[in-house]
This record gives structure tokens, sequence and C-alpha cells, in this order.
């Protein structure tokens, strides 16, 4: 698509941007001294509902239903829902192996691949019908399951496919924005993995099998400081781009995982001042999507009760 | 020859600038489209924005009427040499090159300050200004089209 075709895109994108929640909504939101005052400040920003579940469901609906309306080929998004496909994917492997049922419940809906018909394909062994970054890994992990009966082995194959697809498919769309989103999903996932395998202790193999190639970190470095453990690993994140994460990484993964969330929407900011790109049109649903994200841990937060200094850790930073 | 280089300066004149607004137009109408699919009281707004980039067209135009009027086409004397020819198509140029140029980048200006009006319709002539600075070239290239081509003799 060339860059005219979003013009269009961009100038509707530009009324819904009017619309996101700030840092300061989200600052009253977490003040709320109820569930009920929570949502009643949503249902003013046009969050309707009283079922705090169902709202966050309409939201993210919406999303998707707003790019339809505007973009003749929502493929261009593909990789933002690769994620899904890598869990929906598990899900099948896992049912093919216990021979259960896979209820609607377990799959994500929003994946490039319909739940439905990856569910068949692995249950059929019919591999040959979803798209090829996930044939072999599907089949690998359905044969590792069936051989050891290890569900983190099979789950972590699938995971190594789904990250080296995201990295391909960022790279493949030229878009600056999708391409940094693709760049730091892979390299926190990698970091994550660094990180889980150094407290497990995992040997080299896990890591070889787990950690994908990414440009902003050396795959090898990151290998070997798991291996070695966490202290390597902060060194060796010392000299990335992803120094500053390090002190959050030490706090807990949930704290490294705000840190690259925050990262991501502090790159897309710019964007709201673009007119002609794929950009902008990524950036609002990247935006949205972490908008969503944190009701969700602020109303998550007020269900249970939880301190509102606990709360705010957690949130993110807004992208409107 | 003179003739055909009279000619080629008219047509380019036109041709160029007028490629260049139906590009722009185009360009800025796609941004008011979207912009009055989510409110339609901005439609008066985003009209003017999208028409600005279309006065190189029109100066085009005017250029090539100019110059037809002069060369025997349209009016007066037919063209005598291949040198009066070409002082007929190098005092057009102005018009067609920067016509086309200024009108691809305000429609730049344009989209953008569409952008600013579905956000903040009440910066409206704020707005306009933007895409209404990359005129000020059209306009100059105008003026010197003109005395060129009054000034052939």
């Amino acid at each position: 698509m060339t860059d005219k075709n979003y013009i269009y895109a961009v100038a509707r994108v530009r009324s819904h941007e009017m619309k996101l929640l700030s840092d300061q909504t989200i600052d009253r939101l977490v003040h709320a001294d109820s569930m009920k005052s929570a949502l009643e400040l949503l249902n003013g920003f046009g969050w309707n509902g009283s079922d705090p579940a169902e709202m966050l469901q309409t939201q993210e609906e919406a999303i998707w239903s707003f790019v339809d309306e505007i973009v003749d080929d929502r493929s261009v998004f593909n990789v933002l829902h690769l994620r899904n496909d890598g869990h929906n994917l598990k899900a099948a492997v896992k049912a093919a192996y216990t021979g259960e049922e896979v209820s609607g419940t377990l799959t994500l809906p929003r994946a490039n691949i319909a739940p439905a018909l990856v569910v068949e394909a692995v249950r059929e062994r019919n591999f040959e019908v979803l798209p090829e970054a996930f044939r072999e890994s599907a089949k690998e992990a359905l044969d590792e399951l069936f051989k050891t009966g290890d569900g983190h082995r099979s789950d972590t194959i699938i995971d190594r496919a789904v990250l080296d697809e995201i990295r391909r498919a960022g790279e493949a769309s030229g878009d600056e924005v999708l391409s940094f989103f693709s760049e730091i999903t892979v390299a926190s996932s990698d970091i994550k993995i660094a990180v889980r395998g150094a407290d497990t202790g995992a040997g080299r193999e896990y890591f070889e099998g787990a950690v994908a190639d990414c440009s902003s970190l050396k795959r090898e470095e990151l290998i070997q400081a798991g291996l070695s453990g966490r202290e390597a690993i902060y060194s060796c994140l010392s000299s990335t781009e992803y120094a500053e994460g390090v002190p959050e990484l030490k706090k807990s993964i949930s704290a490294f995982e705000r840190f690259c969330d925050n990262r991501l929407i502090r790159f897309m900011k710019p964007q709201i001042h673009h007119s002609f790109t794929l950009s902008p049109i990524a950036a609002f649903i990247l935006g949205r999507e972490n908008e969503i994200k944190t009701v969700r841990i602020v109303l998550s937060g007020k269900q249970n009760g939880l301190e509102e200094d606990f709360i705010r850790e957690r949130v993110r930073e807004m992208y409107g | 020859m003179g003739m055909v280089y009279a000619v080629l300066g008219a047509a380019l004149a036109a041709l160029l600038a007028g490629v260049g607004s139906a590009i722009a137009v185009g360009r800025a109408g796609q941004a008011a489209a979207g912009a009055v699919t989510e409110d339609p009281s901005l439609f008066s707004k985003v009209l003017i924005l999208q028409l600005l980039p279309g006065t190189q067209g029109i100066y085009g135009l005017l250029i090539a009427f100019i110059a037809l009027g002069r060369i025997g086409i349209m009016g007066g004397d037919p063209v005598s040499s291949a040198t009066v020819g070409l002082q007929y198509l190098a005092a057009c140029l102005p018009m067609a090159v920067v016509g086309l140029i200024s009108a691809l980048q305000q429609s730049k200006a344009s989209v953008a300050a569409i952008a600013l009006v579905t956000k903040k319709p009440d910066q409206f002539g704020k707005a306009m200004i933007f895409p209404a600075m990359v005129e000020t070239y059209a306009i100059l290239a105008l003026l010197i089209s003109i005395l060129a081509i009054n000034g052939i003799k």
C-alpha cells in the first residue's frame, strides 16, 4: 500500500486520538475510592458498561472494528496478532496430546489463523494448512510432547517460532512503529527467558532453543549470561539500550515488562503529528491496547482491594 | 518551430500546475473525508483547506491563456521565430515547475492542517495559515511568468 492510501485512515485516527485516556485520567482512576467510582469515571470517557470484563472486551473489539473500517487490508497488522497465534497453537498441541476438546475460553479470538482451524490442523496432524512459519514448530512441539510429556519444552518450541516470526514480520512491514514493536517484543522476551533460565539453572540446550535473534541484543552473549546467572545478565544488558531497564528487572519481571511497554509508548508518541504513513495507525492500535491493559490492571487492583501505590507502580504511560 | 516552443510553454504551464493541483486536492480530500466521517460539522473548514492547493492549477491555466492570447492561437500575432518561441517557453516555466512542486508540498501542509482542525476546530484560522504560506511561492512564480510573457516583444 502506498502512503496516500493512509491519509483518510490517519485523519480518522486523529479524531479517535482525542478519546484516548491520558496519564491524568489513569491517575484519577487509580485514585478512585471504589470499583464503582472507577467504573463511573470510565463511563464518563465512553467506556460504557457495569461489568469490567465485558467493558474491556467491548473496547478491544472496538479497536479492530475501527481498523477494519479505515484500512482495506488488515494483514499489515498481522505482526500484532502473532502472540495470539502462538497461544492458540500451544492450546491446540496440548489438546491433541490429552485428547480433550479445546473450549473457546482457552483460545484467543484476535489471531491471524482461526483458532478452530489450528485445533483441527494439529489434531489431524495436517500441518500444511498452517502458515509456513508454524508448520515445523507445531509438528516438533507435538512430537516433543508425545515423546517426553514435557509441556514446557513443547511450549518453548512454539514460543521460539513465534518470536522468529514476529521479528521477520516486523522487519518486512517497513513501518517504523511495527519494526520497533517487533524488536522490543523479541528482545524483552529474550531477556525474560534468560532471567527465568538463570533462576531455574537451565542448560545451554534450553537457551539455544528459546532465545531468538534480534538486532538490539547479542544472542550468544545473552545465552552465556543466562548460563552464568542474574548478575551476568544485568552486566550484559548494561551495555545495551535496555540498561535503564536493569533496575526494573532487579525488582521483578512485571516491572521490566512495564519498562518495555513505556519505552514503546515513548517511541510512538511523535506519531501523533504524522499524517501520511501506516505508523500513526499502528501507534494508535498499540496505544489503545496499552490503555486497555492498564485499565485492566487498575480495575483488577480495585476488585481485589489492593493499595493505591501498589496499583500505581504497575500502570503504564499513556499514548494519549 | 517558434510556434511549437510557445505552445509547449503554454501547455506545460497548464499541464504541470494542473497535475500538481489534481494530486494535491485529491490528497487533501482524503484527509478531509476522514475528518468529516468523524465530525460532519467540520465540512466547511476542511473544504477550504482541501481547496487551497487547487489554486496552482488555476494559475497555470491563466498563464496558458495569456500565452495563447499572444501567440496567434487565441489572438495576437503568430510567433515569428524560434527565439521568440523559446522566450515564451522560458516565460511559462516558472509557473509550470513551481506550480507542480508547490501544489504537492501545499497538500502536505493542508493534510496536516486538517489534522489540526480535527483535534482543535477553534484553531482553524491558524491552521489555514500554514498551507497558505506555501501559496506565496506559487504567486511569485505566477507574477514572474506574467511579467516575462508581457515583456516578450
